[in-house]
Formats: structure tokens, sequence, C-alpha cells
């Protein structure tokens, strides 16, 4: 595209494409996000958090998988300090994501970079380092309206659908059996993040650690399990990548 | 929720909250065009799958709602919804066959 400026402006139309662009981009991830958010809403309610708790965590920290974490830890009477370092562990991968859109947000402004990072979700990351990567032509301001277009069908349904699970979530009997909504949640989370050996290798350290150690006070075995993991992984992708090396 | 104070719950929820907002924030907000060094992203891409499974085995083998007894349903629900996730690489698939799976064990066993 040629009528674009060097300081990262562009003609309305083409800002307006790209925002509706990435909001028919992040329509489908509403099959993710509703049940996913409704579940949250449940799962928290039944824990005993009231209306406000349940939303201000979906509000606040809007990542699925570290409020899970949390409202787990917190069942088991964590002590609070282990759970925070679990859930922000969960959520490093976002220091990752951030690292990865450094080269296209770095130089926009502080406001603008604070809105990236408070709606920065997995499916926004996802769809936006794809096409980015894809369409290397487009300007800053096409790149940041794309962005908010696959946040705007995504984050407010995140409160929505919490907020619908946390109203209905209290009525729901326990032959349901939802107390297994939150393993089911993590087990369809984990199965395609199996992507290579190492992370399959991660995985079982993971799990073999946590079980091994789960007589230590709730939360220390996990940590303890979720270093040796890590390291693991680390290490299994050093090995088969030096493997892979020898052989070529 | 047992244990745990409205102010405390409060005091986790604020602080979770600010601590993602800085780990979203953090590259591109304070290192500008700087790049990771790669054996930091290589830990950091096993972080999720470091901390879930080792949350979730305890809850599958022993789970709350028996009173900690293993319960066949519970364990083929999950063994569903894994395998359901691997083959697919869909989180959605994976949950909505892994709920089947409980409800359909839950109804043959109990």
């Amino acid at each position: 595209m040629s009528d674009m400026t060097a300081n990262g402006t562009a003609p309305k139309g083409t800002i307006r494409a790209a925002y509706w662009r990435g909001f028919r981009h992040g329509l489908p991830f509403l099959l993710v996000i509703m049940p996913f958010g409704l579940l949250f809403g449940v799962a928290a309610t039944s824990a005993g958090l009231d209306l406000a708790q349940v939303m201000g965590f979906s509000v606040m920290v809007i990542a699925g998988a570290a409020q899970f974490t949390a409202l787990q830890l917190m069942g088991d009477h964590a002590p609070v300090l282990l759970i925070l370092a679990a859930s922000l562990a969960v959520n490093l991968r976002m220091a990752m994501y951030s690292a990865a859109l450094t080269p296209h947000f770095g130089k926009a402004k502080t406001w603008q970079k604070a809105l990236v990072a408070y709606f920065m979700v997995d499916q926004s990351y996802a769809m936006a380092a794809n096409e980015y990567e894809a369409e290397p032509e487009m300007s800053r301001a096409e790149k940041l309206a794309y962005y908010a277009g696959v946040c705007s069908p995504i984050c407010p349904n995140w409160y929505v659908a919490t907020l619908l699970g946390a109203l209905v979530g209290a009525k729901i009997p326990p032959e349901f059996a939802l107390d297994f909504a939150v393993p089911i949640t993590f087990l369809a989370m984990i199965g395609p993040a199996l992507r290579t050996l190492a992370h399959v290798a991660a995985a079982a350290v993971s799990v073999v650690g946590a079980l091994a150690l789960s007589f230590l006070p709730s939360g220390v075995g996990l940590m303890i399990a979720a270093v040796a993991a890590m390291v693991t992984g680390a290490q299994v992708e050093l090995w088969v990548a030096r493997r892979k090396a020898v052989r070529e | 929720m047992n244990g745990y104070s409205d102010a405390l719950i409060w005091g986790i929820i604020i602080a979770l909250g600010i601590g993602t907002f800085f780990l979203r924030f953090s590259f591109m907000g304070f290192l500008g065009d700087r790049q990771l060094p790669e054996w930091a992203l290589r830990y950091l891409r096993y972080t999720p799958v470091a901390v879930l499974p080792g949350l979730v085995a305890p809850l599958v083998l022993w789970p709350a709602a028996t009173g900690g007894e293993t319960d066949p349903a519970r364990m083929i629900a999950a063994f569903a919804t894994l395998g359901v996730g691997i083959a697919t690489r869909n989180t959605l698939w994976a949950i909505l066959s892994g709920l089947a799976a409980l409800y359909l064990s839950l109804w043959l066993v109990g």
C-alpha cells in the first residue's frame, strides 16, 4: 500500500477496513470465550465468591487460566503468596506475547500500549501475530485498528459470559457435577498445548512432581513441580535441537 | 469463601490484576525495541504446560466432590478431554467432549 506515510498514519478507510477484518477474525472465538466465561462465573459463584468479586476477577484479570488457577488454590486454602505466584506463573506467557508485539507497538503512545496490554489474551495475540506477519505493509494505525477489531467481540463478552455464569451458577444442582468443569477446562487447554516432545516432557514432570509432593502445604508442591517442569521443557528442547543438528 | 476475608479476596483479585497487567505491558512498555534473550524465551515457552498439568492432576485423581475418592466417571471424562484436545488441537471440542463423556459415564455408572 503506497498511500501510507512512514510515521504510521493511514487513510481512514484502510483503518476502518483493518478494524472490521480483525472483528471478523475474532468472532469465531466467541465459541470458546462464552462457555469458558460461563464456567468461570459458575465455578467462582459455587466456590462462594460474591457477584462483585466474580466480576472483579474477569474485569481486572481477564485471563481465564489464571483466574481458574487462583480459584482452585483458594478452594484449597493455599497461602496468598502461593496463589499469586502460581496464577502469575500461568500468565508468564503474556510477557512472551508482549515481547513478540514490541516490534509493532513499541513506539506507540503509552495509552495505546496500555490498552493493547490490558486486552492482551491468547486469541488477540495469536490473531495479531499472524496478521502482522502475513501483512508486513500494515501501518501502526492499521495494526492497532486490527487488534481492537479482534478484541471487540472477545473481551466484552468475557465479562458478559462471566456475569451470566455467576447469575445462573448458584441455581445449578450438584448432580450436574460442575465441580468437574474446572478440571475439564484445564485439560482442554493442556491437550492442544502438547505440541512437541519438550512440552510433553514438561507436562509429565509437572504431573508426577505435583502428585509426589502433594503432602506439602497446598500450592508448595505445585510450585516446585512447575519449576522442575520448566527446566525439563527447556532442556529437552535443547537436547532435541542438538540431536537434529548432529544428524544433519 | 472459606478461610479468606472479603478484604483478602479483593486483595488477591487486585494484586493478580496489577501483576497480570505488568506482565502484558512489560516488554512493549518498558523495553522499547530490545529483544528478550533466547534462554529466557525458552523458559517462558513452557510455563503453561509446567503449571496447569500439575494443578489438574490431583483434581482428576482425588476429586473433592467424592471426598477424595478416585471416581471412574471423572477419570473417563478427563481422558476424553485430554485425548480430544490432543487430536483436534481445539479447546472447545475438548471441553464439549469432556462434558459429554462426564455425563454419559455418570449416567451409565451412577
